[in-house]
């Protein structure tokens, strides 16, 4: 099969590799007809993520069809379509029993590596490093699933492909984002970063009943999507002081809940920018945490801040005197994938929000190195990019394929 | 040899089995959270020269002139190698689970150093500031040597009389299972079971009630077998057993079950009682459970507990990648699974 595969830093090749098999009882084969590059794999992409090896298949958000599944596996069979979850997850530990996937005690065979950096192991994950289990991803034309008797979630024909894949993570992770907010009636929320991890987070905020939404970014077709699509305020860090700029909107007090949606590449001007960049490119820092020093600043008294961004190692200048004096709550967390699937799928099918919209930029798996491109330097005002594996074959018209690379619907 | 030289030099008697009173045994007790807490000296030695190892190879990567100007040696080329060997060595050191391969290379690196830095002392123009190096460099090869051959020792069970006071060790770790006792003494009873997460075991065999024939492998094609007797057997609370002949794996043992709090599934506790100074009772396995037993027995409660919970051990072995690098191929020898 051919897979998008991991050579080094901004090095990916889109080659030929075995197809992959059944290993563990519980294991399903799904032959992949539609798979999404996230923010996630940028940091891959740009060096970031420890515990990668050159030769890894990427992609973590990704559905199919069933073709092959283990002795173990009762709820599926061959021809099912699904929507695969990014976190690895057993169903049965401490963990999983309570929702919280994510942290599955029994999903990565190398927990022993990830304990020495963070303490404790969370949950193997697809194509994300070895650190959480070395799984091969699902930017392949095939993706072996373990626990598949957990994971994966049927969806009805009548969606499309696109209107159900971002199931497999950034809805979810948006919709958990929001959620941890705790919203209530009146509640400001405000959300750093409009990449498709903030617009959902801010479409759920609204969808959880926030009165007002404020969306930050620097790119204007993506604070565009946010005040279209959901209705936010936006502000241009760029030609706007934040922090001022929301204590304004709030009457002084700030918003009830910060959002977190940039991680840790975050972008900056100035002297913070430069030096956080220095430190990252020299190895002594881990991460940029410029949106996550903002939010916790502008929060109000009390107040949450919740981060989806994904943050590796050890952080920098983090106010944390605010947050014990000011009493804020931080949440955060790899997205519980599994517990949401059912709850959203039913949004999407009563059509409460159709998750499409994010969707800018559709590509053949070929075409994986310069989706990344695209994606990671926004250009061609790129939000989304969604691979078809199996575009070439003649089910896709070639003629839609056009010289940007983008296909026309 | 070795081992009687090292006993005779502690003065300790060839009685290896005398601590091996059961597990339970007010000795074990103590000797077990000792096992837990404790990093000796030598393995602050290692972890300094590991950090050193990398301090000095960043240095030498990235200002290579410097570093040869302060040296006296010429070659800012052979210096970048030099500095990639030694990142190579320190992070080798300080994140692999069997640190003596990498402190070897160290000692092979130091020979060579110190015969470059004999050239330039000899014939460079910059004798004082080689001769200075060449010191400096003798000084941490002789603590390379000293820690490879105590991490030598400590791994092929020969005496490490610089780590440890004491001859036994006692060895504790636990995890929690989403099961019964009862369920996960039932498993364990069987003692076939045990080669399914017990990764060194090739299998167990009920001899009669009370003893079985284990059979184990080691690293380097090595085979171990021993006969174990039950000491104690509690059902659904604990198994507890100790070797019969002195096959290389004397030891005692016990694996206890307790209820967790609030139905929380079961606490599985394994202590381990054997003797690295026992010369050929103990040595083989102190080998079999390798450099770092306290890992060994955690990956292998890991399994048990994969099994209990899932069923199956997760794993990636026999997946497709892509093309792996030489870098790649040794790292997923160093024990990650793909
Ligand atoms: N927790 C999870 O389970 C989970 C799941 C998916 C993604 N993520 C993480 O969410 C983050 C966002 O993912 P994405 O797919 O939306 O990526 P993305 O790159 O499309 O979006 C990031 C956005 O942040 C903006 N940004 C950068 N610096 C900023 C700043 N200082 N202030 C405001 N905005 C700033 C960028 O302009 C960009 O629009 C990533 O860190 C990703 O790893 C987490
Ligand atoms: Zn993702
Ligand atoms: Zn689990």
């Amino acid at each position: 099969m051919k897979a998008n595969i991991w050579y080094g830093r901004e090095q990916l090749r889109v080659e030929n590799v075995p197809d992959p098999k059944i290993l563990n009882p519980r294991d399903a084969i799904v032959r992949i007809t539609s798979t999404a590059i996230c923010g996630s794999d940028l940091h891959i992409y740009d060096g970031y993520i420890p515990g990668m090896l050159p030769g890894d298949i990427l992609g973590h958000e990704f559905m199919g069809e069933v073709v092959e599944v283990g002795p173990e596996v009762k709820n599926l069979k061959v021809g099912d379509r699904v929507v695969n979850p990014f976190p690895i997850s057993c169903g049965a530990c401490f963990f999983c029993q309570q929702s919280l996937y994510s942290l599955c005690e029994n999903s990565n065979p190398n927990a022993w590596l990830a304990e020495k950096l963070w303490g404790h192991s969370p949950a193997g994950l697809f194509g994300y490093s070895h650190l959480l289990g070395g799984y091969a991803g699902g930017q392949a034309q095939f993706a072996r699933i373990p626990f598949a008797d957990v994971g994966p979630v049927k969806v009805p024909e009548d969606l499309s492909d696109e209107q159900v894949l971002f199931l497999s993570d950034v809805f979810p992770t948006g919709y958990m984002a929001a959620e941890q907010c705790n919203i209530r009636p009146g509640d400001t929320v405000a959300v750093w970063g409009c990449g498709p991890v903030g617009l959902f987070a801010i479409k759920s905020a609204r969808l959880l009943g926030a009165e007002r939404v404020i969306a930050i970014d620097r790119f204007p077709a993506r604070l565009r999507k946010a005040s279209q699509w959901a209705d936010a305020e936006t502000l241009n860090y760029e030609q706007v002081d934040v922090a001022q700029a929301l204590e304004v909107m709030t009457g002084g007090r700030g918003p009830d809940a910060c959002i977190d949606a940039v991680g840790m590449e975050g972008h900056a001007h100035g002297v913070f920018g430069t030096y956080d960049r220095l430190k990252q490119a020299l190895m002594l820092d881990t991460d940029r945490p410029t949106a996550l020093r903002q939010a916790i600043t502008a929060c109000r008294n009390g107040g949450t801040v919740s981060v989806p961004g994904v943050y590796g190692g050890f952080l920098d200048k983090i106010p944390f005197g605010a947050i014990v004096n000011r009493a804020l709550t931080v949440r955060s967390g790899q997205t519980h994938v599994q517990r949401y699937l059912k709850p959203l799928l039913e949004l999407i099918q009563k059509g409460s929000i159709d998750p499409s919209f994010v969707t800018t930029h559709r590509l053949r798996l070929e075409d994986a190195p310069r989706g990344y491109r695209m994606f990671r330097d926004k250009q061609d005002s790129c939000i989304k990019v969604v691979l078809k594996p199996w575009a070439d074959v003649p089910t896709v018209d070639a003629d839609q394929v056009q010289e940007s690379g983008r296909i026309l619907h | 040899m070795a081992t009687d030289l090292t006993q005779q030099g502690l003065g300790r008697s060839r009685q290896p089995h005398s601590g091996l009173a059961g597990p339970g045994a007010p000795s074990a007790r103590h000797g077990v959270r000792g096992g837990l807490a404790r990093r000796g000296p030598a393995q602050s030695l290692e972890g300094g020269l590991g950090w050193f190892s990398i301090g000095l190879g960043a240095a030498a990567v990235a200002a290579p002139r410097l570093v040869c100007w302060l040296s006296g040696t010429r070659s800012p080329t052979l210096m970048r190698l030099v500095g990639a060997r030694e990142l190579v060595a320190g992070i080798g050191i300080l994140t692999q689970r069997d640190r003596t391969p990498w402190m070897w290379s160290r000692v092979v690196g130091d020979t060579f150093d110190l015969a470059a830095l004999s050239v330039a002392f000899t014939r460079g123009s910059r004798r004082g500031r080689a001769g200075f190096a060449l010191a400096a460099v003798a000084g941490v090869a002789a603590l390379d040597v000293l820690a490879a051959v105590r991490l030598t020792g400590s791994t092929t069970g020969r005496a490490l009389p610089a780590v440890s006071g004491q001859t036994d060790i006692y060895l504790e770790r636990s995890v929690t299972v989403s099961k019964s006792p009862e369920e996960c003494y039932r498993f364990w009873r069987s003692f076939e079971n045990l080669p399914r997460f017990m990764r060194s075991l090739e299998s167990v065999r009920h001899l009669d009630e009370r003893r079985s024939h284990w059979v184990a492998r080691g690293p380097m094609a090595m085979r171990l077998e021993w006969i174990s007797q039950i000491t104690a057997d509690r059902p659904g609370e604990e198994v507890a057993w100790r070797t019969l002949d002195d096959s290389g794996a004397a030891h005692a043992g016990s694996v206890r079950f307790e209820p967790a709090p609030a139905g929380r599934g079961t606490i599985v506790r394994v202590s381990l009682h054997y003797s690295p100074l026992g010369g050929a009772l103990g040595a083989g396995l102190v080998r079999l459970l390798g450099h770092d037993p306290q890992s060994s027995i955690r990956e292998d409660l890991r399994r048990f507990k994969q099994v209990m919970e899932t069923g199956e051990i997760p794993t990636t072995h026999g997946q497709p990648t892509g093309r792996r690098s030489l870098l790649g191929r040794v790292t997923r020898q160093w024990g990650l699974t793909s």
